[in-house]
């Protein structure tokens, strides 16, 4: 069973030299002159304004859990849709199921100021 | 394709549960501030009406299975649902004064720990891996954001971030081995799983056994047991009372109906192996339970590594992988439950009358200051160590009586001799209660509702030890043991 992975063993072996050698060929061949002003970091040319690892508002995390539950939900509503006519009238009201929990949570989140920046 | 229609009425409790927990999501947001009361109210209503609908099932005799073949019913599952129900019940009456005290958002406690006895609910129910992992899920997450509830406090969040770090691993590992099960298996189905592993070849063994590591592994932190317990002391320190008194014991019927639909339904024969590893997790638990109790200061602390240790008790239980041992666990569990619910009810009393009870010398004088709360203390100590006629004695003396059933009198002897070292820090807590004098004398006084939940607890913890025989026979009865 195991010899119908040996092409997946082939090509993550393949993907490795390939991006491993011209890496390798790079810092081996090519010419190395560093001074200061290579060396110091920069933003599209200029001086870098700040620290990378800045801290930003807990909001957006908040936002993105909401967001993908409801994004979710399309990835199983896609599904349903196309087979809606084979799971008949059971697999319309599991939905509905389904779907009527998702909106109690959608009030709670609404109703309790989820949705609002501020 | 035509979908066979289920036969609901199997999950009825589930279904009921499921429909007023959302009913009271969202009744809680409308209703205004003053009348938050409605919402406690609302959520005991469900559990009194679960425990009514799940009690009409009683009876059936063996298993039902619907959804199928994914949802089973039997009276193993029923009698896990209503202990289930009862500490919910206990739990959410010890919260009704105390949250409001605290900064704690009221309704979502109750509606996340109803949201968490649906999954429990799920969980003892389950005929099915995934229908398992499901309940599972939902009966952790909940958890994990109750402890989190005092989001202000250090301490609350520092212990919901360990819970729930550690608990997403542990999750992850029962699924790992339990999908390595089904591919060794083909079938997520649990009896069916059983029966292939009976006819399976010594070939396909290795792999079952790394599954079930990996699936015991998960089972064995959910129920808190060395060497995965490291999260019990924090968070039973770190969270709010009414919450811990929820997850110590709720949480912990749940897991050991999640050890019993696993290991004993689904991977019974391969118990030659899961019995050496419940033997190092029941040894070791009852080890570094009762030692590290000895040393604790904090009231929270030290009950939970006593809980760790009569965690490992209960896995003794198991060990025995006779329907005599399993009743015997189940048992050990549920009188396990009725003592957590004492000992933290007190706790929660002593906080909600504004007292600091975080140090076991905070117990001090506790005779002087309101001697029914102090015997209520001592009868649950005391039933905690063993000692008779109250029923944590024969608790430990079913456990024993089944180890010795199958030949493990080491174990047994082991068993009694950290039982003996554990009697030292529970008659401690009597001593600090009775022969020492209070720094502050005031009387201690708690809401009537309360001072029935703890009565109940401490007197039903005498009464069960004076008249064991209904509860233990149904506990043996759901495995089809005779009792002895």
């Amino acid at each position: 069973m195991l010899q119908n992975y040996l092409p997946i063993l082939i090509f993550i072996a393949i993907a490795i030299v390939i991006s491993v050698v011209p890496l390798l060929a790079g810092l081996i061949l090519g010419p190395r002159r560093p001074d200061v002003a290579k060396n110091s970091p920069y933003e599209c040319g200029f001086e870098a304004f700040s620290d990378a690892r800045m801290p930003f508002d807990v909001r957006f995390y908040l936002v993105a859990i909401l967001f993908i539950i409801f994004d979710l939900e399309t990835a199983f509503l896609f599904p349903w849709a196309v087979s809606l006519r084979e799971i008949g009238s059971f697999g319309f009201y599991a939905m509905m199921v389904f779907l009527g929990i998702l909106i109690v949570g959608f009030i709670y989140e609404w109703k309790r100021g989820a949705l609002e920046w501020e | 394709m035509n979908f066979e229609i289920p036969n609901f009425a199997l999950a009825l409790p589930e279904i009921f549960v499921l429909t007023m927990a959302c009913a009271i999501l969202l009744i809680d947001l409308f209703i205004p501030k003053h009348a938050k009361t409605l919402t406690y109210l609302l959520a005991q209503i469900t559990l009194l009406g679960a425990a009514i609908l799940t009690f009409q099932q009683y009876g059936h005799p063996g298993s039902v299975t619907t959804f199928n073949g994914m949802f089973v019913l039997n009276n193993l599952a029923i009698v896990l649902k209503l202990f289930i129900y009862l500490s919910a019940f206990a739990s959410f009456l010890y919260a009704r004064s105390y949250l409001p005290k605290t900064k704690i958002p009221y309704g979502e406690y109750f509606v996340l720990g109803l949201f968490s006895v649906l999954g429990m609910m799920v969980i003892v129910s389950a005929h099915n891996f995934i229908v398992l992992f499901l309940g599972l899920e939902l009966f952790s997450l909940p958890i994990y954001a109750m402890v989190a509830l005092r989001r202000d406090e250090g301490i609350c969040v520092e212990a919901a971030i360990k819970y729930f770090v550690t608990g997403a691993i542990a999750t992850g590992t029962l699924l790992y081995g339990l999908s390595m099960l089904y591919g060794a298996t083909g079938s997520m189905d649990i009896t069916r799983v059983s029966e292939v592993i009976m006819q399976s070849s010594l070939s396909d063994e290795l792999i079952l056994v790394f599954g079930l590591v990996f699936a015991v592994v998960g089972m064995v932190f959910k129920l808190g047991a060395v060497p995965f317990h490291m999260w019990v002391p924090d968070v039973y320190e770190g969270a709010p009372t009414p919450v811990v008194l929820f997850l110590g014991t709720t949480a912990k019927i749940a897991a050991l109906g999640l050890l019993f639909r696993l290991l004993v339904d689904g991977l019974q024969p391969l118990s030659v192996q899961w019995q050496d590893l419940l033997i190092i997790v029941a040894v070791l638990s009852m080890a570094l339970g009762n030692l590290a109790a000895i040393v604790q200061s904090n009231i929270k602390r030290m009950l939970a590594y006593s809980s760790i240790a009569h965690m490992g008790y209960m896995a003794l239980g198991l060990v025995t992988a006779t329907p005599q041992g399993y009743g015997a666990a189940l048992f050990y569990m549920i009188t396990y439950a009725i003592m957590t619910l004492g000992a933290f009810g007190v706790v929660a009393i002593m906080n909600n009358a504004g007292c600091e009870a975080s140090k076991v010398s905070d117990l001090r004088g506790l005779n002087s200051r309101n001697p029914w709360l102090a015997l209520m203390m001592l009868l649950v100590m005391f039933s905690m160590a063993g000692i008779p006629p109250i029923v944590g004695f024969m608790a430990k003396l079913s456990i024993l009586e089944a180890l010795i059933g199958v030949h493990l009198v080491w174990l047994a002897a082991i068993a009694l001799f950290f039982a003996v070292i554990g009697a030292y820090y529970y008659i401690r807590v009597v001593k600090v209660m009775y022969f020492e004098e209070p720094e502050d004398a005031t009387p201690i006084k708690y809401p009537v509702d309360m001072q029935i939940a703890i009565s109940l607890s401490g007197v039903g913890l005498l009464v069960l030890g004076i008249v064991p025989g209904a509860l233990f026979t149904l506990c043996q009865a759901v495995f089809g043991a005779t009792p002895y």
